[in-house]
């Protein structure tokens, strides 16, 4: 059976308005991938897919997304004059909109940020009431919610790494929500994504990588916090 | 299946059957069921409450003293004009609620920080409702959040079996389950019994029952912000038809059913999708034509993977 809904879904959550999917998701996509990117980028390109192609100057899913770039929470008001903090803090950015894209879900918008050489894509969906899912991270398949805390991993692709990774954390007391891996080609780069229930220490993430077949790791707590 | 040893909100006759049983006032399983579902501290869920009540309180002051105007200009400062008007239509209190809940909802509409009660489109109706309340009968803020809590275990019902998402059930379960709430609280707070409660939440359902979702532009903005009033005066017409115990005649929980069957046959053109009703009218559809957007690339053969 689902989940039960809390008195909170019912007076809450507060919010800066119109709509929770065209602010508060947007917002809290844009939250989810500076925590990917590492920090808040001097330029993006941003493209909204599909219905919010047409749709999201109307709802300010403008100023939601350059709020959530310039890590503003979801209840800021400062949401609303977000293109004047964005020009005062510059952050440079290009909107397209893209119509027809079938292979995505109707609200979803692609994020390409830079800082000197370094760039990074992601892809949100803005699913209703506030909830996201991050689809991909630099092609990879993703498909995390950041509703709890997200680590991932890049790796190369090699047996036993995922049962080594997943004894870890257990050993944390983490416990594992829900867990994706993606290919890139065979024995080639590997994309590890696990949500946690609880959040894990630093330490940890430092020791996955140190290890010598681990490439990076991205950890996000909890990115309403 | 009620297994645990609390309320699960289910529907109304369980509600009052447990209250009546255990003796306990219409929040209090409300306020077990957050403690025990998701493990919320008592104090947290008070403090939650208190700061949903705050930010309520502020919108309508922000929409009554801040500059409202919407993007596509559909809404330009409506509220203020309602309640600086000299004339009352019917009394001063009439006016000063109907510009409230218009205030609050217009700080939604222009990107303000309100509360979603249930939902963001209809987050001007307990605001305008409890804000009046508070003002007219003294009620001390603690009252007023029992009551609040009372309208969340309205909500939790109501979306258990009908719907509380537009887009799911039309307006009538928006703004609908928001007037439901509203008149609940208003009706616990000047201190009905169980029966008057219920019964308020019941007449209001039969009220708002049918209303479709059909947003201009699908902007949160037309007709929503004007429903909001409307809404805040039925959840009052019903809270006094229901405090003098006039019945409802069909049970609350048969109220719900009936939204639930009508949100299920409506079609999709009513539901949030800006393809009927007031969004499909001629001026609707030019409103729609100069604020969506067309500079939009269409891609042929789905590149970009
Ligand atoms: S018309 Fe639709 S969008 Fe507007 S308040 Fe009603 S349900 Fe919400």
């Amino acid at each position: 059976m689902a989940e039960r809904s809390s008195v909170f879904d019912m007076i809450g959550p507060v919010m800066i308005g119109p709509s929770s999917s065209h602010t508060a998701g947007v917002v809290r996509i844009a939250r989810a991938a500076i925590r990917v990117f590492g920090s808040i980028p001097d330029e993006v390109d941003i493209t909204f897919y599909n219905s919010f192609a047409r749709t999201y100057e109307g709802h300010g899913s403008d100023k939601a997304i350059l709020a959530g770039l310039l890590d503003f929470k979801t209840d800021d008001k400062r949401i609303k004059d977000a293109f004047e903090h964005a020009k005062q803090q510059g952050l440079t950015y290009k909107f397209r909109s893209v119509g027809n894209a079938a292979i995505y879900h109707p609200n979803t918008i692609k994020l390409n940020m830079r800082k000197g050489a370094h760039e990074v894509e992601v892809i949100g969906v803005s699913k209703g009431g506030g909830l996201i899912l991050i689809e991909e991270v630099n092609g990879f398949a993703a498909n995390f919610t950041s509703s709890l805390h997200t680590l991932i991993i890049f790796a190369k692709d090699q047996p036993g790494s995922i049962a080594f990774i997943s004894d870890i954390i257990a050993h944390e007391d983490g416990n594992i929500a829900t867990m994706s891996v993606t290919r890139k080609g065979k024995s080639g780069q590997a994309c590890l994504v696990l949500e946690i229930d609880t959040g894990i220490r630093m330490l940890t993430k430092d020791y996955i990588e140190s290890l010598s077949w681990v490439d990076q790791v991205i950890y996000i707590p909890d990115i309403d916090m | 299946m009620q297994t645990e040893d609390y309320l699960l909100f289910d529907d109304f006759k369980s509600w009052k059957k447990y209250c009546e049983k255990h003796n306990k006032l219409l929040f209090e399983p409300v306020l077990d069921y957050e403690i025990h579902q998701k493990g919320t501290k008592e104090t947290a869920i008070w403090e939650g409450i208190a700061t949903a009540y705050q930010v309520m309180c502020e919108a309508v002051d922000t929409g009554l003293n801040e500059e409202m105007t919407s993007r596509s200009g559909m809404i330009n400062n409506g509220a203020k004009k309602v309640y600086r008007y000299p004339k009352a239509v019917l009394s001063a209190e009439f006016q000063r609620l109907i510009a409230r809940a218009l205030a609050a909802k217009e700080v939604n509409s222009c990107m303000g920080r309100v509360v979603a009660a249930p939902t963001a489109g209809a987050s001007g109706i307990l605001p305008g409702t409890l804000y009046t309340l508070q003002e007219l009968h003294d009620i001390p803020n603690q009252k007023i959040y029992e009551g609040m809590l009372v309208g969340a275990g309205i909500a939790l019902i109501i979306e258990r079996n009908a719907s509380i998402a537009g887009a799911v059930g039309g307006c009538q379960a928006e703004t609908g389950t928001a007037a439901a709430m509203a008149s609940g609280a208003i009706v616990y707070c000047l201190g009905g019994d169980i029966n008057q409660v219920f019964g308020a939440v019941a007449i209001t359902i039969q009220c708002m029952l049918g209303l479709v979702c059909d947003p201009v532009a699908g902007l949160v903005e037309i007709p929503c912000v004007v429903r909001n009033a409307s809404a805040a005066a039925i959840a009052y017409s019903s809270a006094q038809i229901s405090l003098a115990s006039v019945d409802s005649v069909i049970p609350v929980d048969e109220c719900i059913m009936a939204m639930g069957e009508i949100g299920q046959a409506m079609e999709a053109r009513y539901k949030e999708t800006a393809l009927g009703g007031l969004a499909a009218t001629p001026t609707g559809q030019a409103i729609s034509r100069r604020v969506l957007i067309h500079d939009i690339e269409m891609l042929d053969d789905e590149p970009e993977q």
